[in-house]
């Protein structure tokens, strides 16, 4: 099976600094790419790249074996290839049905002309997805800030899984949780990975990555330095490629 | 037990947090009925709505601005700019209604410039705004030659009228009132503001146009304050290029008082209307009981500062409820 989505020697670079240096990586349908790497390995970028945050200073995506015209990110949302970032996951001020529904709001019309929100359809589609995925969040008119880590994340998830997506990338989801939430995050990217969905999962949480990866990419200044199918490398390998004290590829 | 209490306080202080400018506009209706018989006659109460209307809508325009998590400094000038140029459109064609669309392209115009530069050249709005308070005011007095458009009663209309014993631009200001909460409330634009005043990047990637959606902010908040602009030289019967001094400034107090946080993504079209109630009648209140107008300057000041530091209280309510 090829690949569902890829990157060929994509590069980006921030003034001197190469960021992401002509990386070249797939997943396929159904498959959890685990990307590991230090801090400031490039991992973020990298991703940014295929969601469209950031434009690529060389290289290509390729989506379904055709390449992708990334510029924006409504371009990557379009195609269905979902983000839930790091640093920029939420916005806080706004209720969770109305971050499930952002830039991409239900309307009605008004008078049969003016478009206005249909709060109520949003509001019951978030209800229906939060339940489907067995999310327990208090209120969906609380504003995000009222909620914890965890829910955030599983908003942020259900947010994806609700625009369908293909391809859902997942930067540091565990970072902030507690034990039990990490569990029920990873219990649904287990569970996403059975409807067919392409997941990157970025993580420096070792046991994460070898509980849900199928394989594991190893970045290091930007550079792809492993890519190693989980059930026949070890943590040490793994640790070892991260800091640099052995090259494989 | 304890806890109840402490529960009990804690809620009413999230509602002093979120609602004080309801409290503070009640507190003053009483304290200015005690103080003056004059008060809460319907003249005076005319009066007070027919002052505090122009401030209102260019507040309603800062408001948006600020909700979105930018400023803008150079309305009191785009004020004087648009209301000559409407003044002078009306003095050529005779038609008010030429010289009140006039006026408000110009102040759109000016906005679209403002956000133009900002999201082109990715700079601060507050420097951008405070360029053009100077560039707009410079503008109105060469087109004017400095002196004042004169003799323009037929434009008089927007600025002094009534309608069903109501004056003119208190209606105005109410109706571009229900248009901006319908639009802030229940319409995309307002979705989008609030989350790019939360959360920039968020809104960016979840494909909202952000850059368009500033420009878009900013064209609509010109297009209030020449409006503005309008109704100010037609109240005061002539095309002044050195009015609306200032009035920058007390629009964005009264989007502050009213609850918006300076912050961006917090605040609301009532509490505007609300802040500009304040506001003006705590001017009216002052001028009834003759309070001197060096006074009512130094007053003003500090409603500001206790307005910023309600802000301040009331974000710090808002990460300690996390
Ligand atoms: N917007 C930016 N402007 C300039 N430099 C940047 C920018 N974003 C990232 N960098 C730099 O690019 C490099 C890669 O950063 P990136 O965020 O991709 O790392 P990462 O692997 O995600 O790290 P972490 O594990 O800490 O999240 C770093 O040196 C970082 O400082
Ligand atoms: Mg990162």
């Amino acid at each position: 099976m090829s690949y569902l989505i890829e990157t060929k020697n994509i590069t980006k670079r921030f003034g001197g600094l190469v960021a992401v240096d002509k990386m070249s990586f797939g997943v396929k349908e159904g498959e959890v790419v685990a990307v590991l790497g230090d801090n400031g390995a490039g991992k973020s970028t990298l991703i940014k790249m295929i969601s469209g945050v950031y434009t690529a200073d060389g290289g290509s995506v390729f989506y379904n074996g055709s390449e992708a015209i990334i510029h924006t990110p409504m371009d990557a949302l379009a195609m269905g290839i979902e983000t839930i970032y790091q640093d920029l996951a939420l916005a806080e001020n706004l209720n969770v049905y109305s971050n499930i529904f952002l830039g991409r709001e239900k309307t009605k019309k008004k008078f049969g002309i003016f478009p206005v929100l249909d709060h109520e359809f949003m509001y019951d589609e978030s209800t229906k997805i939060l339940n489907k995925l067995d999310v327990k969040i208090p209120s969906l008119k609380n504003n995000v800030r009222t909620l914890s880590g965890g829910q955030r994340q599983a908003v942020a998830i259900s947010r994806s899984i609700y625009w369908n997506a293909k391809v859902l990338i997942m930067d540091e989801p565990t970072a902030a949780l507690g034990v039990a939430q990490q569990k029920q995050v990873l219990d649904l990217v287990n569970s996403l990975k059975d409807h067919g969905i392409a997941i990157i999962l970025i993580s420096h949480q070792m046991r994460d990555v070898f509980a849900v990866a199928d394989r594991i990419i190893v970045m290091r200044r930007g550079m792809k330095v492993g890519d190693l199918i989980k059930k026949e490398t070890s943590t040490e390998e793994v640790v070892n490629l991260i800091v640099g004290s052995e090259m494989v590829s | 037990m304890s806890d109840i209490n402490k529960k009990i306080g804690f809620s009413l202080k999230m509602a002093f947090a979120n609602y004080g400018y309801l409290f503070i506009l009640g507190f003053l209706i009483i304290i200015s009925t005690i103080l003056s018989p004059v008060f809460l006659t319907s003249g005076n109460i005319m009066n007070i709505l027919r002052q505090m209307s122009i401030t209102v809508i260019i507040a309603y325009g800062v408001t948006m601005i600020i909700i979105s998590g930018m400023i803008d400094l150079s309305s009191g000038s785009v004020v004087a700019l648009s209301g000559v140029i409407g003044t002078s459109a009306f003095v050529m064609t005779g038609s008010p209604w030429v010289g009140l669309i006039v006026g408000i392209l110009v102040g759109a115009g000016t906005g679209l410039f403002n956000g133009t530069v900002i999201t082109v050249f990715n700079l601060p709005p507050f420097i951008v705004t405070l360029a053009m308070m100077t560039v707009a005011r410079g503008l109105a007095l060469l087109y004017t030659g400095g002196y004042p458009i004169i003799d323009i009663d037929a434009f008089t209309t927007f600025g002094k009228g009534f309608f069903l014993g109501i004056p003119i631009p208190v209606i105005i200001m109410l109706l571009v009132f229900v248009g901006v909460v319908i639009l802030t409330k229940r319409t995309r634009f307002g979705r989008y503001i609030f989350a790019i005043g939360g959360n920039e990047e968020a809104a960016i990637a979840s494909g909202i146009n952000v850059k368009r959606m500033k420009i878009m902010v900013f064209t609509l908040n010109g297009a209030l304050v020449g409006l503005a602009g309008v109704i100010l030289m037609s109240r005061i019967n002539s095309g002044q290029p050195a009015a609306g001094l200032m009035y920058e400034l007390d629009a964005i107090t009264m989007a502050v008082i009213g609850g918006t946080s300076l912050s961006g993504g917090i605040g609301s079209i009532t509490g505007t209307l609300v802040g500009g109630l304040i506001v003006g009648i705590l001017k009216n209140i002052l001028n009834l009981t003759n309070v001197s107008p060096y006074w009512q300057q130094i007053l003003k000041g500090l409603i500001i500062l206790i307005a910023v530091i309600m802000d301040v209280y009331t974000k710090s309510m808002q990460s300690s409820k996390k």
